[in-house]
């Protein structure tokens, strides 16, 4: 098994709307994998799909080697998931919210005292152990959720717009420890809109209207657009799927005034 | 869907959780403490009230012993107080119309209750419009009437030196339980139940719904935790605050109100923890449903207002139409009433009770799967 995540034709559903649209892509093992995309393009769904949270409508995903349709309950232990609005109990101790989660991914009470000594120091929160989560400032907090997420030590590790509204310097620090985490062995599959952040990917995936536009490393993706910057290379994509800027504020301002025209008609 | 079973360790990591939240937030401990205690207290007494010194406006034409006797036993029995001495029968019903008396007692000239024969020489009027205060008054006017006639034929028999047999109780009644019929033996147990259930539900209620407010159970539905777990994880500290709420209530019940249980206060108290799970599995169904607490707040109200006038903790469920006593019977309380009662009032034991206990613990295993189904549902 050299592969992390294989996803195969994987759809969902919701009435009429396809938020994801037969997708397909797979993310090797030990490697950080940039997973891109403009908001409501169905980054959200397929992450949630991989976590075994809602079932896809067809395909399949298959996670460190486990079927998400067959076993959704196994890929949740094997799997850290950590998002934007992480889930810490901002009225516990940073010593706390780890031991509690440790516990809940069923560590022994020997493992949780060995591994949230571990994360604490890998996190950098060393002397902060009684602080409760509501004191700590956004950089922290966002290193103790990465920290709950990998208490158990997973293979893999999905990170949902992780660094959203940090200060570069805490962002910076919170992807060194990324970092440290993907050279230690573990899979990193990340969202961003920080094209900066997306560029230090090893591998990025361009997902639009639930579709995916292109997967390759960053370098190769800005060569064979010939673009500058990778920002440019997902501008291009969201263009290309949608009509030129120009047309479609054309467009829009024809609808607008049809709609106007249809609704005065009446008077 | 394999591996669903229950995992000791995940269940005890919610508790410890709960624990030190619980612990961590000493307003609502005190408040659960506390609540039950004030409540007791308040509406205690406000309920407890017996409908006495209802006032009355008499107008006596007797004028004579008699008469003067009939007036003090009103006065005497503490059920009546007289405040206006009229002059006219008209006055008297002046006075019940601008509800200045409730009651009117007009006697009769020449007012005589020995004698033979048995027609009626004195009349009560009473204000209709507050059934209560009516029933009393009738009630306890007629035994009063009749109290001074058997007396007076008493008297008149002895001085005469004729005995003879007359019957003025045509009927012997007895009433077991409560002889005094006091309201408050039947409304202060009924209270610790409406009291326990209130609270308890609302514990529950909001602990769910603040997870989902401040975004954790996001976080949770990723991990390998049940829905079982969970919900009874949580339930844990729960069921500590709320059965010691139960036990202030029951505790003010026997040595403040001075209702002291005529059955097995231990098989009470027993009982009284099923009744507390119940509750809480409400409180934990409603979080299930809720997306704000605002929303937990209105649900909450879906049950306890049902809960006070459906149960039987007011109105009796006898009279109630069947569709609106089915209603009664999803709440705990129902149940709960007729075991407190029973074991208060009547000295019953698990003989008359187990339908009850039965029906009760029936409801909590209902209400827990519904809960933990709930809460899978909301994980898609």
């Amino acid at each position: 098994m050299n592969n992390a995540i294989v996803v195969k034709n994987l759809t969902k559903k919701f009435g009429t709307l396809t938020a994801v649209d037969r997708i397909n892509f797979s993310v090797p093992r030990g490697c950080v994998y940039g997973f891109l995309g403009p908001n409501g393009s169905g980054k959200s769904t397929t992450i949630r799909m991989l976590c075994g949270i809602i079932r896809p409508t067809a395909g399949s995903a298959t996670i460190m080697g486990i079927d998400v349709l067959k076993e959704p309950e196994k890929v949740k232990q094997s799997i850290g998931y950590m998002s934007q609005k992480f889930g810490l109990y901002d009225d516990m101790t940073v010593k706390e919210n780890l031991e509690f989660y440790a516990e809940i991914y069923g560590l022994s009470p020997a493992e949780r005292k060995k591994r949230r000594d571990e994360i604490i120091g890998m996190a950098g929160l060393e002397g902060k152990e009684r602080c409760l989560a509501r004191t700590l400032s956004g950089g922290f907090k966002q290193r103790l959720a990465l920290g709950c997420a990998f208490v158990h030590a997973p293979g893999l590790i999905i990170l949902d717009e992780p660094t959203a509204g940090l200060d570069p310097v805490s962002r910076r620090a919170f992807w060194q420890i990324v970092r440290t985490l993907a050279e230690g062995g573990t899979t990193v599959f990340v969202t961003t809109h920080y094209m900066d952040e997306a560029e230090g990917c090893d591998t990025t995936c361009f997902i639009f209207n639930g579709r995916i536009m292109a997967q390759a490393p960053p370098e190769e993706l800005i060569r064979k657009e010939k673009l500058k910057t990778l920002e440019d290379v997902f501008i291009k994509y969201v263009e290309m799927d949608q009509g030129t800027p120009e047309a479609n504020s054309r467009k829009r301002w024809l609808e607008i005034l049809g709609f106007r025209r249809r609704n005065g008609g009446g008077r | 869907m394999k591996q669903r079973r229950f995992s000791w360790r995940r269940f005890s990591a919610i508790v410890k959780k709960e624990v030190i939240q619980v612990l961590r937030d000493p307003v609502s401990l005190r408040l659960a403490i506390i609540m039950p205690v004030f409540m007791m207290l308040l509406f205690g007494y406000a309920l407890s009230t017996e409908v006495d010194h209802i006032t009355t406006a008499v107008y006596d034409q007797g004028r004579n012993e008699d008469s003067r006797a009939l007036v003090e036993r009103f006065t005497a029995s503490g059920y009546f107080k007289i405040s206006y001495y009229s002059d006219s029968e008209k006055e008297v019903k002046d006075l019940i119309q601008a509800g200045r008396v409730k009651a009117g007692l007009i006697i009769l000239p020449g007012y005589s209750p020995g004698a033979d024969a048995l027609s009626s020489q004195a009349l009560l009027i009473i204000d209709g419009s507050d059934p209560t205060t009516a029933r009393t008054a009738l009630s306890s006017g007629l035994l009063l009437a009749q109290a001074e006639a058997r007396d007076a034929f008493e008297q008149k028999q002895e001085k005469s030196g004729v005995y003879y047999a007359i019957n003025l109780e045509p009927m012997v009644a007895h009433v077991w339980y409560n002889p005094d019929l006091k309201n408050t033996n039947f409304t202060i147990p009924g209270l610790v139940g409406l009291i326990t259930q209130s609270i308890t539900v609302m514990l529950t209620a909001f602990s769910l719904v603040r997870e989902r407010e401040k975004g954790t159970i996001e976080q949770l539905i990723v991990t390998p935790i049940r829905p079982a777990e969970l919900i009874l994880g949580k339930l844990i500290p729960y069921v500590v605050i709320g059965y010691a709420g139960f036990l202030f209530a029951l505790f003010l019940c026997i040595e403040w109100f001075g209702i002291i249980p005529a059955g097995n206060i231990a098989l009470l108290i027993g009982l009284g923890l099923i009744f507390v799970i119940c509750s809480l599995m409400i409180g934990m169904l409603i979080s299930t449903f809720a997306k704000s607490q605002a929303m937990a707040m209105m649900l909450l109200m879906l049950v306890i207002l049902p809960s006070v006038l459906l149960s039987g903790f007011i109105f009796p469920r006898e009279a109630m139409p069947d569709i609106v006593k089915a209603v009664g019977y999803i709440l705990p309380l129902t149940y709960f009433l007729n075991i407190i009662r029973g074991v208060v009032l009547k000295g019953v034991g698990m003989e008359f009770l187990w339908l009850d206990v039965v029906l009760l613990s029936a409801l909590t295993v209902v209400l827990a799967l519904a809960a933990i189904f709930r809460f899978r549902k909301t994980l898609d």
